[in-house]
């Protein structure tokens, strides 16, 4: 997909260049992610059509090949960075043009873990996706997720973790929050390579997000459902 | 492929003892980065009883694959064996690894990884808070860390993926299974080409060896 070193994203009309920013996501280069949103700005598209079709149905890509076995960590990291680096030209103007928000998302590695490339990668589509989110970072311990929870008033809290040794303590985190009647005031999904559905449903989560992609998807049916469900009982 | 019938090897004292694969009664399917210990193992212990299919040690990258992957060779190699023994961690496989395994009536070596059972289990999790921001290399990762790391990882043509991968580690822990110079280099260099303190730990094979003596 790379190759067009010395093609004018300014030639490109708008949905050619839309397809050209998917591709350079494709490919990891954060340089002409930048050069190609803020083409579109200058155009007159609204920060949250540019965070939308261009730079989260460019990372919708990946994430499927990813799925499929196309791409490999490396290359969807090298795209998340460039779609980060996107987002640093749109974060300021979607503040003031108020995109609309869908809720808001607490999330963070478990305790003893200190891994978050993937939950860097959910933290920044759900952001994408038009949720807030408070990343806590690695290595939290039960306490800290509480400290968020009472602070920000989620309605989803996100655990990660990568290995076998940690991914227990988010059982920890949901027996807490049972002991304390705060369990069904929130989603629960967790996510990391060694987990799956069946640990999930184990430990008591919502639901197990292979990717962060599914995270997205999962995140906006359940709150959908939740929202439902409130407003049949009340 | 067991040929029953088969003599097994004679030996004399004090001559050498060269593992050949199809010989055994008992397989052990394990993860190839683990050949060369239980080869070593099996040479220096004189252990006839043992054949060995390895499976490809860069699933270490991939371990969703694992799971399957020895379920097959279990299936191909039931019936030809007198037994069959797993040495692979849970290795990241959130207990799938284990649920095939109890579904195809096979054990596996305890613990949830060799740096785990290289180590000791026990001792693995005393220490696991205070290594909580450690990289483990073992003989073979300090041996292929620049395929399977610096390669396979992206990082030889993506340098700028290193701080994603590696910022939130401090120290890069050496768990030998031998005393090697070259590899301690060779380890001591990927602490500083990853921008880590260096530590070194002397293990030799732990569990591995405790493993296999039992079924030998």
């Amino acid at each position: 997909m790379s190759g067009d070193d010395e093609l004018d994203l300014r030639s490109l009309n708008d949905e050619e260049l839309t397809q050209q920013i998917h591709d350079d996501l494709y490919d990891g280069l954060k340089d002409e992610v930048v050069e190609g949103v803020n083409i579109l700005l200058e155009r007159g598209w609204a920060p949250y059509k540019v965070l939308t079709e261009a730079l989260v149905e460019g990372m919708r890509i990946v994430g499927i090949d990813f799925r499929d076995g196309i791409l490999f960590v490396p290359e969807v990291l090298l795209a998340a960075n460039a779609m980060k680096a996107g987002m640093a030209v749109l974060r300021p103007l979607l503040i003031e043009t108020g995109a609309p928000r869908l809720g808001k998302m607490v999330i963070g590695t478990v305790k003893g873990d200190i891994h978050d490339i993937g939950k860097n990668l959910v933290g920044m589509m759900m952001e994408g996706a038009g949720f807030d989110v408070i990343d806590l970072g690695i290595n939290n311990p039960v306490e800290k997720y509480l400290d968020a929870i009472e602070t920000h008033k989620p309605d989803i809290l996100g655990m990660s973790a990568l290995l076998t040794t940690t991914m227990p303590y988010m059982k920890v985190v949901i027996d807490t929050l049972k002991e304390k009647g705060m369990r069904d005031d929130y989603l629960v999904l967790v996510g990391g390579a060694p987990l799956n559905e069946e640990f999930a449903k184990a430990i008591g989560a919502d639901a197990y997000c292979r990717d962060a992609a599914v995270a997205v998807e999962t995140a906006k049916e359940l709150l959908a459902r939740r929202h439902n469900r409130l407003a049949a009982s009340a | 492929m067991v040929d029953q019938d088969a003599p097994l090897p004679e030996l004399s004292p004090g001559e050498d003892f060269v593992f050949a694969r199809g010989r055994g009664d008992v397989l052990l399917i394990a993860c190839g980065a683990l050949a060369r210990e239980i080869v070593a193992l099996i040479e220096a212990n004189r252990w006839p009883a043992f054949d060995v299919q390895c499976l490809p040690a860069i699933w270490h990258n991939t371990p969703s694959r694992i799971p399957e992957g020895v379920r097959k060779v279990i299936r191909s190699a039931k019936g030809r064996y007198r037994s069959i023994f797993v040495l692979y961690g849970d290795c990241g496989t959130g207990g799938l690894l284990d649920k095939v395994l109890a579904e195809e009536g096979v054990e596996r070596i305890d613990g949830p990884h060799c740096y785990a059972f290289f180590t000791g289990n026990e001792r693995f999790a005393q220490t696991a808070e205070h290594d909580t921001t450690a990289f483990f290399l073992t003989d073979y990762l300090a041996r292929h860390f620049d395929k399977l790391i610096w390669e396979g990882l992206g990082i030889a043509a993506h340098p700028e993926l290193l701080p994603l991968y590696f910022g939130n580690y401090t120290r890069l822990v050496y768990l030998a299974q031998t005393r090697d110079p070259a590899l301690e280099d060779l380890a001591r260099e990927a602490a500083a080409r990853l921008g880590l303190d260096y530590e070194f730990r002397f293990t030799g094979y732990g569990e591995l060896g405790r493993a296999l003596t039992a079924r030998a």
